[in-house]
């Protein structure tokens, strides 16, 4: 495309863009963020790029290959516009009937429509959707109007507007002004507020400045920056280029994981097209401000999320926190002044600058403004990534938007906030979600993981299996995180084991207090986090496990038995036939008797015994029944007599 | 460079700007326990046991003074219950690695730390990085590094530039804490036989 040098110019292009769209038309949006690319989006955009062809279709009806919609429990997702007909899980054999049907002929195709669990009734419309009617979408609902590899639709949809309006019509410090009055905090986990950061990085000497979108998303089971980069990357690149202006920086990097393959594809084209365009490189749409972007990948260690190890990486040492301060903002990348800002914090400017501080801030609560994107996962029947204003209740997340918990089972906790975070019980589902509603709580807001569990999660595991993840992320350096993380995870292990002792909790508090004092960056500070969540909402779990050596959620595979009861056993065979283990004893008209010396607990027996039945039993914390004598298990049917 | 005036165990002193607590402490007589330290070295705050607490700006926290600037108007307490506690885990935990090292075995008796608390598990090594650091800093070698992270760390020789460099220097050696440096290094030479020419 040619330069553009001028506002003018740029709103003479959207109209032209914009002229050409009939708001009328019929068009196909197909998510292909990472998560339906796995679920053969890439598949279905095949099929119907040769459908479209075959009947005549193309150059008639637009087909937009755009970012994730969200809902990637259903992946891959197909709307139709105008009407926003919603498809779900749609595979390259369903294409053909959706192009002869629903978009020649306008009729709707049933078996793809959303159909809610709790009534049954079939949902055509997008907006009708549960998942997403109650949802607040501002930065994620350009996600599925553009295609991320076209700088025109990102144009089309009003974007760099914002940018030129700050470069023209604002100063800097307004700017700055702008970011406080709107309240927005950081989306990466400390929720420091936006415009203070931009101050101080401001407020800082130095002819040479540096700003960054932290794109090192770790947290286990959140992909939300990943998606927007993916989905949106020009959204983070303009909120780049006017922050980059307000802290007086002309120079930007992106640190983002060499996993995300798709989102640094993305930003790539992204910049070298706002390149061409005259969004970025030298005399931005002739305001006579300068500002290049490049693109650094990380290899993946959650430690480089924080802030002072992702500098160190970014100048090619290994990934190790530094001792704070000197802060960022004074002496940063090289010694320079540097602003560091999430992907989400980042994709947020340009809405504020376009609709001003108080629209901005008449979203959500008083003191966290706007809206956060979780990652909605776990025991939850609408896995995705869901965009709700602050504020909002855990249990309309879950519930609402989420569709509840699946199977029947009942709710346990969510994890908010990843590892760093906390477990938030039932008895606070009804609290709002911001920043210091979940900290009152025991957890944090984090950059938005949400996981789910359900009765059957043992919170000991839980909190285990998080460090695990912080053992193996730690970078090692400093020993209370290093050795007491190490510790901490020893006690876990041995009291999942039924090895647990009873000063042992006394010990984890004692770490727990240590690790989080006196380590040297965040990781180790929140390190404690799973630990003492769960054992100010479920310590009873661990004196179970340590005092009775019984898991309540029947998880620890060294606290439970599986037991076939002998007054319900069928002797159908199905257990015996499934156990990989070959440790049934029973055969046709023989009660089933597990032998415990060879189960290995891997739980067959249990799902696969007929509902009917129901003989197989998990128990934990008291021994297994002595099976009955051989000769008393055979059983007689009746009517089978001879 | 201007001065900086600040409360340490009660004392009046005056440091320099860009002085960390540490360095400000001993100028005044302040003894602060170390174990990660050089003076030749720069500021690392690895094994926090330099933990302070200092109260500046309204806001109480723990700091390693080591390599927390000094702040005009801070009050710094270098001995409290609270402090204690962390030194004291601290040492616990590194005892499990290296139980007979005499620098440990004097603090703990100071601390009062139970050298059996924690499982052994005797790597020998507190990861420290003196050797690592003084190579790298002061005799710019690099010959020996720290290879994996988290609780995998470990020292270790780098064959290529230690046989080359470290047959004439060992300087290093004085300031490992534990034994472990002589150890790490003899297994080197023993693995791929270092020329003494």
């Amino acid at each position: 495309m040619t330069k553009i040098n001028s506002p003018a110019e740029l709103e003479e292009y959207r109209k032209i863009l914009k002229s050409k769209i009939d708001p009328n038309r019929r068009w196909i949006s197909l998510c292909s963020g990472s998560a339906c690319n796995a679920a053969r989006s890439a598949e279905v955009a095949a099929a119907i790029e040769t459908e479209l062809e075959k009947e005549g279709l193309s150059g008639l009806v637009d087909f937009k290959r755009t970012g994730c919609h969200g809902f990637c429990e259903k992946g891959p997702i197909v709307d139709i516009h105008p009407e926003k007909i919603c498809y779900l899980n749609v595979a390259a054999s369903d294409v053909s009937e959706i192009i002869s049907e629903t978009v020649k002929e306008n009729r709707i195709i049933d078996r793809l429509l959303y159909t809610d669990p709790s009534t049954g009734e079939k949902i055509a419309h997008e907006d009708d959707i549960p998942f997403y009617k109650y949802q607040g979408r501002i930065i994620f609902s350009s996600n599925s109007k553009v295609d991320p590899k076209y700088i025109d639709d990102y144009i089309a949809v009003d974007g760099y507007s914002a940018l030129a309006k700050a470069l023209f019509e604002m100063n800097p410090d307004q700017v700055v002004d702008t970011v406080k009055e709107a309240g927005l905090r950081g989306r990466g986990g400390a929720g420091f507020p936006t415009g203070k950061k931009w101050e101080i990085a401001r407020a800082n000497p130095g002819d040479t400045k540096y700003v960054i979108v932290n794109a090192d998303e770790g947290d286990p089971g959140a992909y939300m920056d990943r998606s927007v980069l993916e989905g949106n990357p020009h959204a983070v690149l303009e909120g780049l280029v006017i922050g980059a202006y307000a802290i007086g920086a002309h120079q930007g990097y992106i640190y983002v994981r060499q996993e995300y393959p798709l989102a640094v594809e993305n930003v790539n084209i992204a910049i070298k097209q706002a390149e061409e365009a005259g969004f970025l490189g030298k005399n931005i749409l002739g305001s006579g401000f300068d500002f290049t972007v490049e693109v650094a990948q990380g290899a993946g260690a959650f430690v480089c999320g924080e802030e002072t190890a992702l500098l160190r990486s970014l100048e090619g040492k290994p990934g190790e926190p530094k001792a704070r301060p000197p802060f960022p903002a004074q002496s940063g990348l090289w010694g320079k002044p540097t602003n560091i800002n999430n992907v989400e914090t980042w994709a947020n400017i340009p809405m504020i600058i376009n609709n001003g501080a108080s629209f901005f801030n008449s979203i959500g609560t008083k003191g966290s403004a706007g809206t956060k994107i979780f990652s909605l996962v776990g025991k939850v029947n609408n896995t995705g990534l869901v965009e709700v204003p602050m504020g909002i209740t855990l249990r309309d997340i879950i519930f609402k938007v989420g569709g509840g918990i699946p199977n029947g089972k009942k709710f346990k906790a969510v994890q908010t906030g990843g590892p760093s975070g906390g477990c938030i019980p039932s008895e606070h589902l009804d609290r709002g979600v911001d920043f210091d509603e979940l900290a009152k709580v025991g957890a944090i807001m984090g950059s938005g993981g949400m996981i789910v569990m359900d009765e059957d999660t043992c919170m000991v595991d839980m909190a285990k299996y998080f460090l695990v993840f912080l053992s193996e992320e730690s970078c090692g350096k400093c020993v209370p995180c290093r050795e007491g993380i190490r510790q901490m995870l020893n006690i876990l292990t041995n009291i999942t084991k039924g090895n647990g002792k009873e000063s042992d909790i006394e010990v984890l508090e004692k770490l727990c207090k240590t690790t989080g004092s006196a380590s040297l960056c965040a990781l180790g500070k929140t390190a404690p986090s799973p630990v003492l969540s769960t054992l100010r909402y479920f310590r009873d779990e661990y004196e179970a496990h340590i005092r009775d050596k019984r898991c309540p959620a029947y998880s620890c595979k060294s606290l439970i038995s599986y037991y076939i009861d002998p007054e319900k056993c069928q002797a159908c065979m199905t257990c015996g036939k499934k156990c990989p283990a070959e440790a049934i004893v029973g055969g046709k008209n023989q009660i089933h008797v597990i032998d415990q010396e060879k189960c290995t607990k891997c739980g067959t027996c249990f799902e696969v015994c007929p509902s009917r039945f129901r003989a197989v039993k998990k128990i934990s914390g008291e021994p297994v029944p002595t099976p009955i004598p051989v000769e008393a298990r055979k059983i007689v049917r009746e009517g089978k007599q001879k | 460079m201007s001065e900086i005036h600040l409360k340490i165990d009660g004392k009046e002193i005056v440091a320099k700007e860009g002085m960390t607590i540490l360095e400000a402490a001993k100028s005044a007589g302040i003894p602060i326990p170390t174990l990660c330290h050089y003076e030749k070295l720069e500021p690392y705050g690895a094994c926090r046991i330099c933990t302070v607490e200092m109260e500046a700006q309204g806001r109480k926290q723990l700091v390693a003074s080591c390599v927390y600037p000094v702040e005009p108007n801070a009050v710094v307490t270098t001995r409290s219950e609270v402090i204690d506690e962390v030194r004291k885990m601290i040492l616990e935990l590194l005892l499990a690695h290296a139980p007979d090292a005499p620098a440990l075995q004097d603090l703990a008796k100071e601390y009062g730390a139970n050298e059996g608390r924690f499982e052994k598990e005797p790597s020998f090594c507190i990861l420290c990085g003196l050797c690592v650091r003084y190579c790298a800093e002061v005799k710019k070698k690099d010959a020996v590094a720290f290879v994996d992270q988290g609780p995998k760390r470990e020292i270790c020789f780098v064959p290529e530039v230690a046989s080359k460099e470290c047959w004439n220097c060992k300087e290093c050696f004085p300031l490992c804490p534990t034994s472990y440096l002589q150890a790490a290094y003899v297994l080197t030479e023993g693995l791929v036989g270092f020329k003494t020419s």
